[in-house]
């Protein structure tokens, strides 16, 4: 038994666990689903892999995952596709999860973009993104051979998400094709493929924003600070709260960081994630601001801005 | 419509809002004590389907400011309510699609209420996409089955309706959509009600609630509509909200298909697995299936503390007090109370894949958390699900749907599906293309004597009986305790051993002690004491075998099961005549006087009958020979020109 595993993830009070087992909540239905689709990728293809984006949704998936697994040390690596532009906590947070989970954790930066210098400042999000996250997520799952990656997709994100399957089938190219997907019944997954055939799984598909929210805050799970909100330097650019991380941050001219009360709904890379002015420091005040908010989650990415349909593209691509 | 008459906030919102603002932690405290409901929506095309999504994505707040003003804009851009808001543009995903202006897959949206949490399975509608509608029926605890008012119930209806009912889904909802295109007509709604009930009596549907109402308009959603004074029922949110969705699985057998076994040490083995039905606390004694080992469950282990509990919905990880095998696909089940172990079974299979299903492919079947290789019949018959009528078929094409006998390389542990989805709900996969190719539904077992299909060998019975210059037959001696049957048999194998024939000897007496030896002398047990006798023996033929079986075999009907196993000449039945009186005044082993004394019950000839053979091939009168007069008969006849037993 690990015992790390535990003090972890140490719950105030485990309403999951020990609530009156006659009529289960949605949160009990949706965990035990999680679970399910979890032990039954690892049951049954030969390597898999959890990705970490160190967002709540990640926060969430490694809660799961200690929990599907437990008392064993969940059985597989996880792996953090960097772009070197992420916040700094969000650094100092997935040190900190790794350490004390346990977990193995591979850290991969792509070395074409690292050797080219890419940025989102010069070279513009979509570019940054398909170099870093894109390209360098492929590269990262054929280098080890993942047979089958963990990612914390939700269906409530975006349009074409609601009609991703649990397990997403992939080429050997790492492309999906909206038309061959396999049909999920029940329970009952389909994890047969050819060797270099790979599968997304998407264990929290039927999760929403509030349900995350919600769990998180019933199970005292460990987040990265920024989403509660604090005084940070920011910069106003296009409408959007730009936070200045570090001094990799290009001023423009007259422009000079304000300190504001500011918190992100949404973590990415750095520069190119809005914050938004808040003053929700405790999960039920950041619950509340959110229930009571008009915008829906995405637009604090930046990369959803061009088109109505460009995750769907992104993701024929092999963006997540 | 205006668009500032649809934006209108939606009542049923109001208060809620209210709370979330005053009071956030008794609005969590609220929601965490929320239940779900998972639901399907089908219709066709322009039955208002996504509108009806949208409608109450809309009117339960979920839709925010930035997808609004993406709603407006698309709307004025490819909507098809002339520059109003277009519901159905909040549901529609993949870009493809959108331009088409149908939806083409499952697609899944999440809103809740401050009762309930909700998913819907959006299903098309069209004539080829059974599959899809298959497989978000799947998982729904209830159906709204959409009608258009103006066009009534129409073969899609049936169409939707048989499905659901196929699936096994509890709660239709029949929502009788447009009322605002017929005028909020009252016989309208009565006509559509009645035409629909005498269908749902036909399939076996029982109760449903029917609602009018308008998607577009926002009538009867989240409120009763004032343009329908006559219907008294709840309005669609409502409903859903009040659906019982608890259902009995909790009630039934405990049964968890193990999916993982959790091993960190050498200390710790542990059965991870989600409860498929019932309730299991420490100190319950499980059965092990298909092995039918017994062992209890010893701790309910999660992270955070053993639960005193665990019941059906629940992924937990069990202990048990004894080392005993369990694997991954085993079933853990409630061992006064296990599920059947089978490998043969009547289901219903819809198929997916444009390549037909063959019968006698093989195929690979999950079913929980086993995958098998299997084999399908010919179907007994398919349905056209349009006119429910039942049609002979060959093969299952792309959407069809049909009745199979399902023949699995190994026994597996399940319930029938009506009574457990989880234990008797299938897919089938290719084993080439590794594609999900159909789903199907376990009815129940078949007896084993129906074997469905024969491994095709190429060494056969009669390549094995020319090796022994001989064909393979049961001789098979009935006959009274007593009446000499062993004694004959016995000396007919010396003579056909000594000729340099291949035989054995099955006996009544010495079967009993192994194979048999759980059988007792019920009128049940002989017959199956009968019946697996007759089995061996057809083997011993199958292995080119002269095989001598020395059994009372009172029943005619027994021995007429061992005669149809095998082919004709092949079953010599031998009457060992013997009156009753003769061989109760030998009674060598004592049997008779126990049996008068009442120590021994159902003993043939005194208190259970025997029925002698009307037409043997060989009739024995041992009053009238010796033991050894009677094997030279029977050599005799084996040897003759009617039995030659060389080739």
């Amino acid at each position: 038994m690990d015992a790390r595993v535990a003090t972890a993830f140490a719950p105030m009070a485990d309403s999951t666990a020990t609530i009156a087992p006659h009529r289960l909540t949605h949160l009990e239905r949706l965990e035990a689903e999680s679970i399910q689709i979890m032990r039954e990728v690892v049951a049954e293809c030969e390597r898999p892999v959890m990705l970490y984006s160190i967002g709540k949704d990640s926060a969430v998936m490694l809660h799961l995952a200690a929990k599907a697994f437990y008392p064993s040390k969940p059985p597989f690596p996880l792996l953090h596709v960097d772009t070197t532009w992420k916040f700094r906590a969000m650094y100092e947070m997935r040190e900190r999860m790794a350490r004390e989970l346990g977990f193995e954790l591979l850290v991969h930066q792509n070395p074409e973009a690292l050797a080219r210098g890419i940025n989102p400042f010069d070279h513009g999000s979509a570019l940054h993104t398909d170099i870093w996250k894109t390209e360098g997520l492929k590269q990262a799952l054929d280098q080890y051979g993942f047979d089958a990656a963990f990612g914390g997709g939700r269906r409530d994100e975006e349009k074409s998400r609601a009609k991703e399957r649990v397990l997403s089938f992939r080429t050997p190219e790492h492309r999906w094709d909206p038309k061959n997907q396999r049909p999920e019944l029940w329970r009952l997954y389909n994890t047969r493929k050819r060797p270099g055939e790979s599968f997304r799984a998407f264990p929290i598909s039927n999760w929403t924003e509030l349900d995350i929210w919600q769990y998180i805050y019933l199970q005292n799970i460990p987040i990265v600070p920024l989403y509660f909100a604090a005084e940070r330097p920011v910069v106003e650019r296009d409408g959007t709260l730009i936070m200045v991380d570090d001094d990799r941050f290009p001023l423009r001219e007259g422009e000079t960081p304000q300190l504001k009360s500011v918190r992100f709904r949404t973590l990415g890379c750095y520069p190119l994630t809005g914050a938004i002015e808040s003053t929700a420091s405790t999960l039920p005040q950041i619950i509340q601001e959110m229930l009571l908010t008009t915008t829906s989650e995405r637009q604090g990415r930046v990369i959803d801005h061009d088109q109505s349909a460009s995750m769907e593209k992104k993701k024929q691509e092999g963006y997540f | 419509m205006a668009l500032t008459d649809t934006v209108a906030p939606a009542k049923a919102g109001a208060h809620q809002s209210d709370l979330i603002a005053q009071d956030i932690e008794a609005y969590l405290h609220a929601h965490e004590h929320k239940s779900l409901l998972r639901f399907l929506t089908c219709g066709s095309v322009d039955d208002g389907k996504s509108t009806l999504i949208g409608r109450l994505l809309y009117d339960s707040k979920m839709i925010f400011e930035d997808q609004l003003a993406a709603l407006e804009a698309d709307s004025k851009k490819v909507g098809t309510q002339g520059g109003d808001i277009d519901f159905a543009l909040l549901v529609d995903g993949l870009a493809a699609e959108r331009e088409q202006g149908i939806t083409i897959d499952v697609a899944y949206r999440f809103f809740s209420t401050d009762k309930r949490k909700f998913i819907v399975a959006d299903t098309p509608g069209h004539e080829q996409y059974t599959r899809n509608m298959v497989t978000g029926a799947s998982t729904a605890d209830a159906a709204i089955i959409l009608i258009d008012a103006r066009k009534g119930v129409l073969t899609q209806t049936r169409r939707h309706s048989y499905l659901v009912r196929l699936l096994g889904i509890r709660h239709v909802i029949l929502a009788v959509n447009k009322m605002d295109l017929v005028d909020w007509s009252h016989e309208t709604f009565d006509a559509i009600l009645a035409d629909y009930r005498a269908f749902a009596d036909q399939i076996g549907l029982q109760g449903f609630h029917a609602i009018p109402l308008s998607a577009l308009k926002g009538d009867n959603i989240t409120a009763p509509s004032p343009n329908t004074p006559w219907y008294a029922g709840p309005a669609l949110m409502p409903l859903l909200e009040t659906l019982e969705v608890e259902d009995d699985l909790q009630e039934k057998p405990f049964r968890m298909p193990v999916q993982w076994v959790n091993r960190p040490n050498l200390d710790f083995r542990g059965f991870s697995g989600l409860v498929a039905s019932g309730t299991i606390v420490p100190g319950d004694k499980v059965k092990v299936l298909p092995s039918g080992r017994e062992s209890t469950v010893q701790r309910i282990v999660t992270l955070s503390g053993d639960l005193p509990r665990a019941a059906a919905g629940q992924s937990v990880t069990l202990t048990l007090a004894d080392e005993i095998d369990v694997s991954r696909g085993d079933v853990l089940a409630a061992a006064g109370d296990p599920p059947e172990v089978a490998d043969q079974f009547e289901s219903t299979i819809v198929w997916f894949d444009e390549e037909a299903m063959l019968p006698g492919r093989p195929y690979l079947v999950k079913l929980g958390a086993r995958i098998v290789g299997a084999q399908i019949t010919e179907p007994k018959y398919k349905v056209n699900v349009n006119t429910l009528e039942h049609l002979a078929a060959k093969r299952l094409e792309l959407n069809e749907i049909g009745v199979c006998n399902l023949s699995l390389d190994a026994p597996v542990a399940f319930d029938p599906y009506a009574d457990n989805k989880d234990l008797g709900g299938f897919i089938l996969i290719d084993r080439l293309s590794n594609r999900t190719v159909g789903a199907g539904m376990l009815h129940f077992a078949l007896r084993r004597s129906q074997n469905i299909h024969w491994q095709a060998l190429d060494v056969n019975k009669s390549a094995r009986a020319a090796l022994k210059g001989q064909k393979g037959r049961v001789v098979w001696l009935t006959g009274l305790s007593g009446s000499g049957k062993s004694t004959i048999a016995n000396l007919v194998e010396k003579r056909l051993h000594a000729d340099g024939r291949h035989t054995y000897i099955l006996d009544g007496d010495n079967v009993r002690h192994g194979l048999n030896k759980d059988l007792g002398f019920t009128d049940e047990d002989r017959v199956e004491n009968i019946r697996r006798v007759a089995e061996v023996a057809k083997l011993m033929v199958d292995a080119g075998l002269i095989v001598l079986v020395s059994f009372i075999s009172p029943f005619r009907a027994e021995r007429r099961l061992a005669r149809d196993l095998l082919e004709d000449g092949e079953f010599i039945e031998v009457f060992v005549d013997t009156p009753l009186e003769v061989a109760e005044q030998r009674d060598v082993k004592g049997l008779y006087k126990k049996a008068r004394a009442g120590q021994l019950k159902n003993f043939t000839g005194v208190d259970s009958p025997y029925e002698a053979p009307e037409h043997p091939e060989i009739r024995i009168d041992t009053t009238a020979m010796t033991p050894a007069e009677a094997a030279e008969q029977i050599v005799a006849w084996l040897d003759g020109d009617q039995g030659d037993y060389s080739i």
